[in-house]
């Protein structure tokens, strides 16, 4: 047996081996740090979800940033209105890579209840979307689970390293100087 | 007729083109180029003492002339402080006023009651309904590059203006 082979033998009980992107995925799905954009009704579920009772902490998700640039997890929460979307866009745009957005409550996703001279409808046209919870509001659970799905997400993305912003490169959005009539 | 109305008709005199009592509610209507001297009685004469502007508002009357109201609904809700006799008289009054669709505008009540302030930029945001004498009558909910009014009923309802993004 080779020396090598010696030391694999020895540490059979002591190392695991794995793939740096998993570990260091793994170590990011539970360590969400994130920035509550919250604007609206869905706040009062987003407040009991991160509360004790629903115990957003259980997923490692549990410290809100009130600046984007310590955050990477965007939680857009509530209704966006057309004047606010510059504002989102420009929150998302100062965090750092890596960074997740979900949009939580039907509003978010699509404009929810409201289709007016106002509302963004779906702030997927404005940023890209990780998760969409739907629910006006959803219930905490509904949050748990999309929680749980950003997590495989996270857990199965390929090339830890790799800036997302090229998959949003087709959003770059132009700010549009007049309004369309 | 309420014992309010009443009172206010003899003060007021010819200013007050209608009234009406409903379930307690009194409405007066005022032409709009009187509804400057109207408020300020309202508000001095001790018979009134309408101190509060609790709320102030538009309506829009496609199709009929004049095109708009505005309405306003005041309270006399004073306390004064112990001892003197109390003041307040618990009255609530709604007045309206016509406003034409051109010239759009009626006088500012921002000189009898400041809280006017913010509540005629929102009719103005909304109806495009002009306040003389405001002091800062732009915009308030919405941005400066909105082009119209949306709560006019000639807004189209699919019309969109998005400040960023595709049209959504
Ligand atoms: S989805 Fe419903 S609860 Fe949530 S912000 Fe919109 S209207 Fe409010």
């Amino acid at each position: 047996m080779s020396e090598k082979q010696e030391i694999l033998r020895q540490g059979d009980d002591s190392f695991v081996t794995t793939r740096v992107d998993s570990v260091v995925n793994w170590g990011r799905k539970y360590s969400f740090f994130l920035y509550p954009f919250v604007t609206a009704c869905c706040g009062m579920e987003f407040m009991s979800v991160a509360g004790p009772r629903y115990d957003l902490d259980r997923f490692g998700a549990a410290l809100p940033r009130f600046s984007p640039r310590q955050a990477d997890l965007l939680m857009v929460v509530g209704t966006i209105s057309h004047r606010q979307a510059p504002i989102l866009k420009k929150v998302y745009d100062q965090m750092a890579e890596p960074k997740w957005v979900v949009a939580f409550g039907a509003c978010t996703c699509s404009g929810g209840p409201y289709n007016n001279y106002s509302t963004v409808q779906g702030i997927d046209t404005i940023v890209p979307v990780d998760i969409y919870i739907p629910g006006c509001p959803p219930r905490p659970e509904a949050v748990l689970d999309g929680l749980m799905k950003l997590q495989d997400k996270v857990q199965g993305s390929p090339g830890w390293s790799r800036p997302r912003h090229q998959e949003t490169a087709d959003l770059d959005l132009p700010i549009i100087e007049k309004p369309v009539a | 007729m309420s014992d309010l109305l009443q009172a206010i008709e003899e003060k007021l005199g010819d200013a007050v083109e209608d009234s009406h009592a409903y379930r307690g509610d009194d409405t007066i209507l005022v032409s709009h180029d009187r509804v400057l001297e109207v408020m300020q009685t309202l508000k001095d004469d001790s018979s009134f003492r309408f101190n509060m502007l609790i709320d102030l508002t538009a309506v829009d009357y496609l199709g009929r002339d004049p095109r708009f109201e505005v309405v306003y609904h005041l309270g006399s809700v004073e306390v004064e402080a112990r001892g003197s006799e109390p003041s307040s008289l618990r009255h609530r009054l709604r007045v309206k006023s016509g406003v034409a669709e051109v010239p759009c505008e009626i006088d500012s009540v921002t000189s009898i009651w400041p809280a006017a302030n913010w509540m005629e930029r929102e009719v103005f945001d909304f109806y495009g309904i002009r306040f003389k004498g405001h002091d800062d009558m732009r915009r308030i909910l919405l941005y400066e590059e909105f082009q119209g009014h949306p709560l006019r009923k000639d807004y189209p309802k699919e019309r969109r203006q998005p400040l960023i993004g595709p049209r959504n």
